[in-house]
């Protein structure tokens, strides 16, 4: 039995609309616009479309996309759940489909107006994903809050600090500086605005929190033979997985033995054991921000360092071009856009083609993962 | 069991408050979420309701695995106990001590009734009889107090606390005041 994903698949388009706080389009046709320039970056007709993966958080739906870019007979279509921790997974989803032959053409699409729109966690008769009656009464709201809770209490064990929050905040807003598309492009931060800022949740002030915006994103993928012929260089889906990990509780991951190793060690797990690499020879990596400390707990469940070094990792430029791991290339969800992670997928691309607005020189290896504190995913991309 | 659950699932519909029915947006069946003013009741799942039950007696009682030879506390609660797969469970008595594990200090954009106490305190509690369940809940000077009566300064993880309840507008509610007063 040698059945296996790796290089099987690759992504040959990718598409997205301009990144706002408001845009006056509906998420229907900002969807349609992502993935209509996505297929014409991959050089194929919507016609050949017979694919579709998104989250289950996305309120387009695959009837209204199919007919409206004039798709043709789809024969496979998927919904991942758990908000951001579904990114990765659309792109595993249909590698999967693709390479089993379920299926040519994929599209993989978010879209998104949550800067203009409503904040999920204001609605107050929705039982969130979370076990909300465990926590909600008692004004522990919001994803910042929930996650506020592990972040005191991993400063606490380990002695991470807020320069190190600071450094991951910097490092994202330092690469959107350098992104005319981001947000944030003409937005400088210091350590002074970062240390005075509001607080949101504390230990959490507001540049330890991702923006909120409106926007759209969108990729191809098609199967490595068909990759060959496309006009943009391939960029191959090297590994994939999933994580829920063993008694896990998502964002409040508060009953369980060790709440502060979450689904990134088990996605983590599964990807490197199927690829031909290791964390040692990721060339730039795109890691799930909707929060600062979700970098430090993403790399040591990814196994960049160990068991409470992921602070210390951030230490002496680690994070930013030219350091160890350059980080969030685009900008990420701090300070490029915040997409539910979609964004870190297509800037993977880019870095693999060579095209990012903050290249990392000869990059030939990308991780990019998905939300770290609820079930999750990750993919392994390399060129 | 059924003649007793048929006439209160009836009263309930009919004898709804003019409050609850505004509240009700998506059918007449629907439990209240939000008090009078605005702050979120606990709305529990079937697993989760003998917890609130017991909470109503001024109990802090946890799930428990109740067969002979298991005994393992789950929390949130549960249809079967992930160590043995026994569907028997019963509650088991906490003696209501316990040590801060974390906090948070959350600030506006909040809910209003919440953003008119902040910052407050929200704390996870590990049980003294039952390490490694956390209950989530608020740190007060004493039961039915605002959610920021607490000085900061008085707060670290480690401290001592002890649950005491409260009722928000008839649904109890554990809280957690400090074991030492000052």
């Amino acid at each position: 039995m040698s059945a296996t994903l790796k290089d099987a698949t690759a992504i040959v388009g990718i598409g997205q609309t301009a990144f706002a706080k408001q845009l006056v389009e509906d998420e229907k046709t900002l969807a349609c616009r992502a993935i209509l320039a996505a297929l014409e970056d991959a050089g194929i007709a919507p016609a050949e479309v017979d694919a579709f993966a998104s989250y289950t958080m996305e309120d387009t739906d695959e009837v209204e996309i199919a007919k409206a870019i004039g798709a043709g007979d789809v024969t496979f279509f998927s919904k991942v759940g758990y908000g951001g921790g579904g990114s990765c997974a659309t792109v595993g989803h249909l590698a999967a489909a693709v390479a089993t032959g379920q299926a040519n053409v994929g599209i993989a699409w978010r879209s998104r107006k949550r800067g203009s729109g409503p904040r999920p966690w204001k609605n107050t008769r929705a039982q969130l994903p979370t076990p909300a009656q465990w926590t909600r009464p008692f004004g522990l709201l919001r994803p910042a809050d929930e996650i506020a809770m592990l972040t005191r209490r991993y400063m606490h064990e380990y002695g991470a600090t807020r320069d190190h929050l600071f450094n991951v905040a910097l490092a994202c807003r330092n690469r959107a500086n350098q992104n005319p598309a981001a947000m944030m492009y003409e937005r400088p931060l210091t350590r002074e605005m970062y240390m005075t800022s509001r607080w949101i949740s504390e230990p959490l002030c507001l540049f330890d929190n991702c923006l909120e915006t409106d926007g759209a994103l969108a990729v191809v993928i098609v199967s490595a033979d068909r990759a060959r012929d496309c006009p943009q260089r391939p960029v191959y889906v090297h590994s994939v997985a999933q994580g829920l990990p063993s008694q896990h509780h998502g964002m409040v991951n508060y009953w369980n033995e060790d709440p502060l190793s979450g689904p990134s060690w088990a996605a983590a797990q599964h990807l490197w054991k199927q690829a031909d690499f290791g964390p040692e020879d990721v060339d730039v990596a795109q890691i799930y921000d909707a929060f600062t400390p979700l970098i430090p707990l993403s790399l040591e469940g990814y196994g960049f360092c160990g068991r409470g070094e992921g602070a210390a990792y951030t230490e002496g430029g680690a994070l930013e071009i030219g350091g160890r791991l350059p980080l969030n290339t685009s900008g990420g969800g701090l300070s490029e856009a915040y997409v539910h992670g979609f964004n870190l997928i297509t800037e993977g691309v880019k870095q693999l083609r060579g095209s990012s607005t903050a290249q990392v020189p000869d990059a030939a290896t990308c991780l990019v993962t998905a939300g770290e504190g609820v079930p999750t995913s990750a993919v392994l991309l390399r060129s | 069991m059924t003649t007793m659950r048929t006439p209160t699932a009836k009263t309930a519909k009919t004898a709804k408050t003019a409050k609850e029915a505004t509240t009700a947006k998506t059918g007449p069946t629907a439990p209240r979420t939000v008090t009078d003013g605005g702050l979120l009741l606990p709305v529990p799942d079937a697993d989760g309701a003998p917890f609130w039950e017991y909470a109503a007696r001024g109990e802090l009682r946890v799930q428990a695995c109740a067969a002979p030879d298991c005994g393992e506390l789950r929390f949130p609660p549960r249809p079967c106990c992930p160590h043995c797969r026994s569907f028997d469970s019963e509650w088991r008595l906490m003696s209501g001590r316990g040590r801060v594990w974390s906090y948070v200090r959350p600030h506006p954009p909040l809910l209003p009734a919440y953003a008119e106490q902040a910052p407050y305190h929200v704390i996870l509690v590990e049980p003294a009889d039952a390490p490694g369940i956390r209950l989530a809940g608020n740190l007060v000077s004493a039961a039915g107090a605002a959610l920021d009566s607490v000085d900061p300064e008085r707060l670290r993880i480690g401290a001592r606390v002890q649950v005491v309840f409260t009722e928000l507008d008839g649904v109890a509610l554990p809280q957690w005041v400090l074991e030492r007063a000052s």
